[in-house]
């Protein structure tokens, strides 16, 4: 069978096109579900380095993160300091990874310093 | 031989009170009529006196003085001794090794000079004296019961000797109606942790002991001592009284001169030197007299850690800026302090002024590594310091006076930031539930700000907020820790720093966790108990926290998952309720707050309840750090 080039052409165009959805598909970090990553935020016991609301105690302020979702899940499998755990997919899952995520990324960034009238009064102290 | 014979000891007692008890029952009728009117069978109708016996026990006869009296003990002798020391209290859990002092110190020493304070705990009674004397610079007793109350005892004598805090301690001994509570050793239980431990024969030597045990606790290094007063000298008469030894304080071991100036001649040279305080202010004076040094070097100073030894306002207060090229630390564990890492990357010369090597013990080793220094002194730094400021001053000339005045300025500006970088972040979590440390230190500082306030609980696990937010200028508005990292030492320390506050009418301040609160909260009772002002704000993060972080380490170094690290780290399940466990102790409670706008309120009532000289506790549920 003598397949033309112009047949040829629109096999390719199209296998291409039903492929590179499928790709996209398979590369993006899953959807995070807020009400899971709060359990999870909970029964990991996130909160106790973090805060309750992400922004006390010892480990890094999670409400000032500047890491995207995919950001998040490489930087607990390969923590850059070392009283950060490490979060394997075996114990944390990508789709944990991302309800986490979810559920740090519902919590606003305080105002500032200034604008809190006791720390403001504190901060003219001298 | 003599010893028996002189003395009423126990088993003699007990004798004695069998011998008597059989002469009653064998000349005393009516004693058995009446006795056996209390028993199961029928009352007998009691025989009348014979005409013989009435006149017996009616006709005028001197009266016989029962062997049983002893007007005179030796232990109102000991009680002499305690109060040559100038003693102001004695806490202690009441045991019968120590009966015969106890009476003694109630009765014959009238309660006053030393007051007796009841704890219910040993663990407590050190504690208190821990706390007492690092606001009072001096020693208060601790009673302790033969044995089992030294063991009670002795993590509470490790804490005070890691923080190298004096506390005079007496154990009974001797006590044979309980073998248990006795030992042929008493002080070996905790002899590695106390400087110095005797257990005399005779009240004489006694005196002895007390006299130089005193001036050990006291002498740099400071440290728990222990006397043993067995249960023999306490209750024998005392024939004669024995001579007290005069009370002298020696002075304290001060670095010699040529060390001084040797000293003195590097840190003058130095181009940007820096201070690395540890344990070294006991006083107020101290704290100017560093003051006065940094300000003629130059040279920052830390703050936090172990005590206030420099006014964390003052411009020099912090790590400044620029590579050190010396360091000089005084009373600094390790003798790097939080400069040494500095020091190890900059190759900084070192100069170190301690005297914790003379503290050295072969079993504990609370001074870490030996202190490396160019220049290692082994001295105390607090009574080295006058010497050094003169040395010092002889030695800066004008040009040096120029080049030390610009580096002030440059280390001013940049305290002056990092002062300010520090109170921004209390924004994080500002309006968060549970309240966040740094809201409830901001909330505390405007109510407290125009007293005389004492911090006197240690503010390591509440993210040190307290000294980023409040002006600590004063040697008790800060007295640091543990000592050797052992819980159970802030209720207790904190309700004893509170009685030192209490007569020159401070407002103290015990920010209590909820782990240290659960060891011994008999305490609360204490402070009910002896009228002792002080408000406690439980920082009540439902666990024990730092150990949280830890197991959840571990689990997460093993790949096996974070889930359980809440077994046996946390306080939930119940929850406990701590106004309800301070108010069954009679103590003014309110709580759980766990909405930051109800702080303040709380914390004005209770200040307010507090000044009028009752201890009251708030709890607040609060972030975990």
């Amino acid at each position: 069978m003598k397949i033309s080039k112009l047949t040829l052409l629109v096999v390719v165009v199209v296998t291409a096109a039903l492929l590179v959805p499928t790709m996209a598909l398979s590369q993006a970090p899953p959807a995070g579900n807020v009400d899971n990553g709060k359990e999870l935020f909970l029964k990991y016991s996130c909160y106790a380095c973090h805060g309750y609301t992400a922004q006390t105690g010892n480990g890094a302020r999670l409400v000032s993160t500047k890491l995207n979702q995919q950001g998040f899940t490489n930087y607990i499998r390969n923590p850059r300091t070392n009283g950060m755990p490490t979060y394997t997919a075996k114990v944390v899952p990508d789709q944990q990874a991302a309800d986490l995520f979810a559920y740090i990324k519902t919590f606003k960034e305080p105002p500032a310093a200034r604008d809190i009238p006791l720390l403001n009064q504190l901060l003219n102290e001298k | 031989m003599a010893k028996k014979n002189a003395s009423l000891n126990r088993r003699g007692f007990l004798k004695g009170a069998a011998a008597g008890a059989a002469a009653l029952v064998a000349t005393a009728p009516a004693a058995n009529a009446q006795r056996a009117q209390r028993g199961a069978a029928p009352a007998a109708t009691a025989p009348q006196p014979s005409e013989a016996q009435l006149a017996a026990d009616t006709t005028p006869r001197p009266a016989q003085v029962s062997t049983r009296i002893i007007e005179k003990p030796g232990s109102d002798f000991m009680v002499d001794v305690i109060k040559s020391l100038g003693i102001e209290y004695v806490a202690a859990n009441p045991g019968s090794s120590f009966e015969g002092l106890h009476e003694s110190l109630i009765n014959y020493g009238e309660n006053k000079m030393p007051e007796f304070l009841t704890c219910t705990h040993e663990e407590n009674a050190v504690a208190m004296a821990h706390g007492y004397a690092k606001i009072e610079n001096k020693p208060m007793l601790a009673l302790l019961h033969g044995t089992i109350g030294v063991q009670h005892a002795a993590m509470a004598i490790y804490n005070a000797y890691g923080d190298r805090v004096p506390i005079f301690m007496m154990a009974g001994a001797g006590d044979t109606a309980v073998p248990a509570h006795n030992a042929v050793d008493m002080g070996s239980m905790v002899r590695d942790f106390v400087k110095w431990d005797h257990q005399p024969t005779t009240l004489a030597q006694f005196a002895n002991s007390c006299v130089r045990a005193y001036k050990l606790a006291m002498t740099p290094p400071t440290a728990p001592v222990l006397v043993i007063a067995e249960s023999d000298l306490q209750e024998r008469p005392l024939e004669q009284k024995p001579n007290i030894p005069k009370f002298v304080m020696p002075a304290a071991p001060a670095a010699d001169l040529g060390s001084v100036r040797e000293m003195a001649k590097m840190l003058v040279a130095a181009e940007n030197p820096r201070i690395n305080a540890g344990r070294v202010a006991r006083s107020q004076k101290s704290i100017e007299q560093l003051v006065e040094l940094a300000e003629l070097l130059g040279a920052p100073v830390n703050v936090g850690g172990d005590r206030v030894n420099f006014p964390n306002r003052h411009p020099l207060a912090g790590n400044g800026t620029g590579q050190p090229d010396l360091i000089l630390s005084l009373e600094a564990a390790g003798g790097g302090g939080g400069f040494g890492q500095n020091a190890a990357n900059n190759r900084a010369k070192t100069i170190n002024v301690s005297s914790l090597e003379l503290l050295a013990t072969h079993n504990f080793n609370i001074n870490g590594n030996p202190p490396q220094a160019d220049l290692l002194i082994t001295a105390d730094a607090e009574a080295t310091l006058p010497a050094l400021l003169e040395e010092v001053k002889k030695l800066i000339t004008a040009d040096r006076k120029r080049v030390i005045q610009e580096r002030t300025a440059k280390h001013a500006q940049a305290n002056d930031k990092a002062r300010l970088e520090g109170k921004e972040v209390a924004r994080f979590g500002w309006d968060s539930s549970p309240v966040s440390l740094a809201r409830l230190a901001g909330e505390l500082w405007p109510l407290i700000k125009n007293e005389d306030w004492s911090l006197v609980s240690p503010q390591g696990f509440v993210g040190g907020w307290p000294g980023r937010l409040w002006n600590m200028d004063k040697h008790y508005r800060y007295i640091g820790g543990q000592g050797a990292g052992g819980m159970g030492y802030g209720a207790p320390a904190s309700v004893g720093a509170a009685l030192a506050n209490r007569k020159y009418g401070r407002l103290s301040i015990n920010i209590q966790t909820d782990g240290d609160m659960n060891y011994s909260p008999g305490i609360l009772w204490t402070a009910v108990h002896h009228k002792i002002p002080l408000l406690t704000i439980m920082h009540n993060n439902r666990g024990y926290h730092q150990e949280v972080m830890f197991v959840q380490q571990m689990c997460s170094e093993r790949n096996r998952g974070v889930d359980r690290a809440h077994i046996g780290t946390t306080l939930r399940e119940p929850n406990i309720d701590y106004a309800k466990m301070a108010q069954a102790y009679g103590m003014y409670a309110e709580g759980p707050i766990s909405d930051p706008k109800d702080l303040a309120p709380a914390l004005k009532r209770g200040i307010e309840r507090v000044k009028k000289g009752e201890p009251v506790m708030l709890d607040v549920i609060t972030q975990p750090r």
